[in-house]
């Protein structure tokens, strides 16, 4: 093959692969809380992101990147932990459609509130890590060490979320409340507390999506930083189908890849259509998502 | 031992349950019987707190039950293997005894190796979905998820359902054996009367929601009236 056209499929492989891991993180948190709570949860990108802002007020920069991360995931927990007792609570049972109008409605308002406290001016977070381009035999690959860290921290908050949810007790207790909720209470799980518990942990990883979003010395934090991110990564979910994490994962990876390769060899204003397309074109193949395994869901 | 005291229960206008009184001793299989909405599965149900009631105690020993939360009364040791039997289909045979043991300070490896010692099909696809156990084994998994905490009271909502006679006969006798062997106390409900009034001690005999009989189970199963009238007992 044409030297030129290996480079720059490898430098779209690799380029795909960072942002895939982003969508990825928010496709698996938009799962978590849907297998959780049966909530499909529209401000997974405007919680997190407002959380890092609070993290950012409580702890300056001035302390340095790592304590402004444990800050920003703190008050991740927070208000991940809060939302779920103080709104979701009273969403449960009740037809879908109510918790989609009510998390688009706390979307805006986050954003809005954001905006009108911390202004909607980028504030940088920068990483410890450089941004610059390695350089193979003279030419820039798409791999810095600020990109293998924001790979690496991904692959690690997904493989642990995954090893959290199918081998520890606790997560057999997540995923029991998930899907019978009233036997796991005459088995003697605490249900509430569980269900606060999995807001907490999807706001958790979606502080730490948001922190490496921001930490992007080209992006910065804004209130709608994780806006665009979030549409990719909600696609990604519907494709992998909302019940697998592993499916969520894998297909906002491709999509990441995917994307990169239209922007490279198509135009960049074709990706959301493109990306749109593959969703419906996969909803149309195996409307419960491509990934999902079909068993029987309750007994 | 379970004591239930002047128990009303209702939904909405309806009164499930109305002043029902009785006393389910230690050690013994307490048999509550009753034709279809008699109010069973809404007595079981409020024992353990997924149903608060309007009014009554219910009291395990000395402590009272009522308004305390379902997972709070279970981790006193109130077994409840519901109607339908609730095991959970996407879980793994072994995944549903781990959480059946989650709370009891039982040792995992010990309880699992015990309950497939009495239920020795469950060990054999104990990495099967439980969606895909027949109906029989579906009610041996629920009865030793139910077991593995060694509950001291074991709620049970007719276990018999759906099984052939030969298979309901073995689960009494199970149930029987538990309750001989340990200080288990059992409240059985069930429509099939008969073979619930060969194990069960005593007898109470619920008729749309009032206590009708309450009484030694050989008195409750040679009494001819109830037998016609209330259990569909007739020879
Ligand atoms: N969730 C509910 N809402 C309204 N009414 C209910 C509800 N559950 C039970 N009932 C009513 O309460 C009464 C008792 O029902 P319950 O399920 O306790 O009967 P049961 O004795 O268990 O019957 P079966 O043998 O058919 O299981 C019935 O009249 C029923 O219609
Ligand atoms: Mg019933």
């Amino acid at each position: 093959m044409d030297p030129f056209l290996t480079s720059r499929i490898v430098t779209d492989v690799l380029g795909g692969l960072t942002n895939g891991v982003i969508y990825g993180m928010v496709a698996l948190s938009l799962v978590l809380i849907w297998r959780s709570t049966g909530v499909l949860n529209f401000a997974q990108g405007a919680m997190p992101m407002f959380a890092t802002y609070v993290g950012f007020a409580l702890l300056s920069y001035h302390f340095g990147y790592w304590p402004c991360v444990v800050a920003c995931i703190i008050a991740g927990l927070l208000i991940g932990g809060l939302t779920e007792r103080l709104l979701v609570r009273r969403l449960y049972g009740k037809p879908e459609i109510n918790p989609i109008v009510v998390m688009v409605g706390f979307l805006i308002v986050l954003e809005a509130v954001a905006a009108a406290i911390w202004s909607s001016f980028p504030r940088s977070l920068p990483s410890p890590f450089s941004s610059i381009d390695w350089q193979l035999a003279g030419k820039p690959i798409a791999l810095s060490p600020f990109t293998v860290y924001e790979i690496a921290t991904g692959l690690l908050v997904m493989t642990a979320v995954a090893v959290l949810f199918r081998f520890t007790k606790l997560g057999l207790q997540l995923r029991a409340s998930a899907v019978a909720p009233e036997v796991s209470r005459l088995l003697g799980v605490r249900v509430g507390r569980l269900l606060t518990l999995g807001w907490m942990l999807s706001t958790v990883v979606g502080v730490i999506t948001t922190v490496l979003v921001s930490s992007n010395f080209f992006t910065g934090l804004t209130p709608q930083v994780m806006d665009g991110i979030f549409a990719f990564g909600f696609i990604a979910a519907a494709i992998g189908g909302l019940e697998s994490p592993v499916g969520a994962i894998i297909a906002g990876i491709l999509l990441g890849i995917a994307n990169q390769f239209v922007t490279d060899f198509v135009n960049q204003n074709a990706v959301i259509i493109i990306a749109l397309a593959l969703l419906i074109v996969s909803l149309m193949i195996r409307p419960s998502g491509v990934f999902t395994k079909r068993t029987e869901r309750r007994v | 031992m379970i004591t239930i005291d002047d128990l009303t229960v209702s939904f909405g206008a309806v009164q499930a349950l109305r002043s029902v009184s009785f006393v389910a001793e230690t050690a013994k299989i307490t048999a509550v019987l009753g034709a279809n909405g008699a109010g069973k599965t809404t007595l079981l149900r409020t024992i353990s707190g997924l149903k608060e009631p309007r009014s009554g105690t219910i009291r395990m020993d000395e402590r009272n039950l009522v308004h305390r939360r379902t997972e709070d009364i279970a981790r006193l040791g109130i077994g409840h293997v519901p109607e339908g039997r609730g095991v959970i289909g996407e879980f793994t045979v072994e995944e549903n005894l781990r959480l059946g043991a989650m709370m009891a300070k039982v040792n995992l490896q010990q309880g699992l190796s015990e309950q497939y010692e009495q239920f020795p099909v469950l060990g054999e696809r104990r990495r099967q979905h439980a969606a895909k156990l027949s109906g029989g084994e579906r009610q041996m998994l629920a009865m030793a998820r139910a077991l593995i905490a060694k509950p001291s009271v074991l709620l049970l909502d007719e276990p018999s359902l759906g099984l052939a006679p030969l298979v309901t006969a073995q689960l009494m006798h199970t149930i029987q054996s538990l309750c001989d062997t340990s200080d288990l106390t059992v409240i059985l409900v069930e429509q099939n009367a008969s073979s619930a009034l060969r194990i069960a001690h005593h007898a109470v005999v619920l008729h749309v929601g009032k206590v009708v009989a309450n009484d030694a189970a050989s008195v409750v199963a040679a009494d001819e009236n109830l037998r016609q009238y209330y259990l569909g007992l007739v020879e």
